[in-house]
């Protein structure tokens, strides 16, 4: 546990009477690439959303780096945390969604460094020449006075990865990052992607892009119905899944 | 299909070339026929105006620009504005509150809008000015406690207050309504992001909610601007001297009710015009970001010229 980004144990959850997660049980060391596939309603996206802790778990736990995520156990209790320090908690973990949900009344550039001078209280000419870097990094430096509409899809989430990268996170956390793109966009942004991986970022992707997958992943956990059914490397996971559901998936996909 | 075709048949085979260039208009005889009624409207108009001399227009040209108008004028202006920004602060405050997750405020913020909203304003209005017959004393200090500060109602509330209470706290119900509404039109995608990030509730509000509803909520404020400034004219019930109870009380000495009511409307209609322009002009930035245009400057607004084509950044 103490070398594990993520060490998520038994996490439940529900909506009302609807079980989400069933008991979910994984761990990512540092530096790993773990890419979720699973059918739709699966639980994968309220399963990243419970490892920053928009969604409040209802049993288990999830530490992130040796920290237990939105509560504190002492002397045998467990209590929820105040909202100031799962504020405090969420700025070591990114997030990239599957509609970017840039701000449209920020340029680029405001964008990037919001979060850090606003919350991290970077000197702001430091925040912005953070966010050049990396608005170079994602391919996009000409972009920066842009506002989000007048961008791509894929350049809008090749910024929103900038944004979330501009907090210096521990893990970021992508879920379906490309499938609101028009197929010949999604290339630029899996190909910044495997560029963060190949920088050792920790990295647990959601996504039905079975070739990233299969080229960038170090593991694949396969989800169904709430719960972890299959998790290996990718060879083993794709292409000789042991799995029924499992196997049920990937020939719908592939 | 039994449409019969009325085209001849060298006009369905013929592919004569045709230019459209020149081409006669149908003609709109209704449009004359309108447009001559109006004009001759118009002219009777004018010839009212001229020939009619219970205008008295030689007495609105000696009042228009009177000092004792301009007080009149001052008054309504700093009723408008306080009242106002009474509504708004009031109706954020109610907003929030009718959007929290306590259910008890949520309830008292929802009984404040039906209350205020059920109750016609002049009826508040005269009501506040009558307070000290309900509560004669006012103090305040610990609930049921010591008293820091307390004195009599007849001092405490004047006109003045009266008509700020009476139309601040009837805005504020309606401003809670415009403003809920605009935040809940921002897409809440954008508060979880803003949450992912590490931003506290306040900063996600100041920053990245309220800026977006703002194009929500600026264009019916607008509105409740120039409604509030009419509905400023009511406190002459409550005798303040605002720009109607000065012109009537200037008529009711010299009875040149006419010419002095008219005083009161080109005033009312110059400051109304001036507000309409600005609200447009607001509106137009906060629209920024929502279309690919770049925002227009103020003077391109107000002077009507056209705004380039192209967009800011070319994409
Ligand atoms: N906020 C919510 N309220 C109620 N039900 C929800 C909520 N979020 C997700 N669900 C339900 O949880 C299930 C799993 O959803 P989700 O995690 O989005 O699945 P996936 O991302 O694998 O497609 C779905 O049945 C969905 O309808
Ligand atoms: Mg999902």
């Amino acid at each position: 546990m103490t070398t594990a980004m993520v060490h998520a144990a038994g996490v439940r959850k529900r909506f009302g009477h609807l079980e989400v997660l069933n008991g979910i049980d994984l761990d990512v060391a540092a530096g790993e690439v773990v890419v979720v596939l699973g059918p739709s309603g699966s639980g994968k996206s309220t399963f990243l959303r419970c490892i920053n802790h928009l969604e409040t778990i209802d049993g288990g736990s999830i530490h992130v780096d040796g920290e237990l995520i939105g509560f504190r156990a002492e002397g045998g209790r467990v209590r929820h945390l105040r909202k100031r320090e799962i504020t405090r908690q969420r700025r070591e973990i990114g997030m990239v969604f599957q509609q970017f949900n840039l701000f449209p009344h920020l340029t680029v550039l405001q964008n990037i460094v919001e979060a850090p001078t606003g919350v991290r209280r970077e000197p702001s000419a430091r925040a912005r020449e953070h966010a050049l870097e990396l608005l170079r990094r994602v391919g996009l430096e000409d972009k920066a006075g842009a506002y989000p509409r007048q961008l791509s899809g894929g350049q809008q989430q090749r910024v929103a990865i900038a944004r979330a990268l501009a907090m210096r996170p521990k893990l970021m956390l992508f879920d379906e990052p490309t499938s609101a793109l028009d197929p010949e966009l999604v290339g630029e942004v899996l190909a910044t992607m495997k560029s963060l991986a190949d920088d050792g970022l920790t990295m647990i992707v959601v996504t039905h892009e079975i070739g990233f997958a299969r080229e960038v992943a170090d593991r694949v956990v396969f989800m169904d119905d709430g719960l972890v059914v299959e998790s290996g490397p990718p060879s083993q996971v794709l292409e000789n899944p042991a799995n029924p559901r499992t196997k049920a998936f990937l020939s719908k996909v592939l | 299909m039994t449409v019969t075709d009325r085209r001849t048949e060298e006009e369905r085979e013929g592919r004569a070339e045709v230019d459209v260039a020149g081409a006669t208009r149908p003609r709109h005889p209704l449009r004359w026929v309108a447009s001559l009624v109006l004009l001759v409207l118009a002219a009777q108009l004018v010839h009212l105006l001229v020939t009619n001399d219970n205008f008295e227009w030689h007495v609105v040209g000696e009042y228009v620009n009177a000092s004792i108008i301009g007080h009149g004028i001052a008054i309504t202006l700093e009723l408008t504005v306080v009242a106002m920004a009474v509504g708004i602060v009031g109706g954020v405050l109610l907003a929030v509150g009718r959007l929290s997750e306590n259910r008890l405020l949520r309830g008292a913020c929802g009984l404040y809008v039906w209350f205020f909203r059920g109750i016609p304003v002049l009826v508040q209005l005269v009501f506040w000015y009558n307070l000290s017959a309900l509560l004669p004393r006012i103090s305040f200090g610990v609930p049921f406690g010591p008293e820091f500060v307390s004195g009599e109602t007849n001092h405490m509330i004047t006109p003045l207050l009266a008509a700020i209470l009476g139309l601040g706290l009837n805005e504020a119900a309606y401003m809670a309504e415009i403003i809920r509404g605009g935040l809940l039109a921002v897409d809440p995608g954008q508060t979880e992001a803003a949450h992912a990030l590490g931003m506290s509730d306040a900063r996600t509000f100041r920053r990245v909610v309220m800026p977006q509803a703002m194009r929500f909520i600026v264009p019916p404020t607008g509105s409740q601007v120039i409604n509030m400034l009419k509905a400023t004219s009511l406190v002459s019930v409550i005798a303040l001297a605002d720009l109607l109870y000065t012109v009537q009380s200037i008529y009711n000495r010299t009875f040149q009710t006419i010419p002095l009511l008219i005083v009161a409307c080109l005033w009312y209609l110059l400051i109304t015009s001036i507000l309409y322009v600005g609200q447009s002009f607001i509106e137009r930035r906060y629209a920024r970001g929502a279309t690919r245009q770049a925002p227009q400057g103020f003077w391109d607004f107000a002077l009507l010229r056209r705004r380039a084509k192209t967009p800011e950044v070319p994409s």
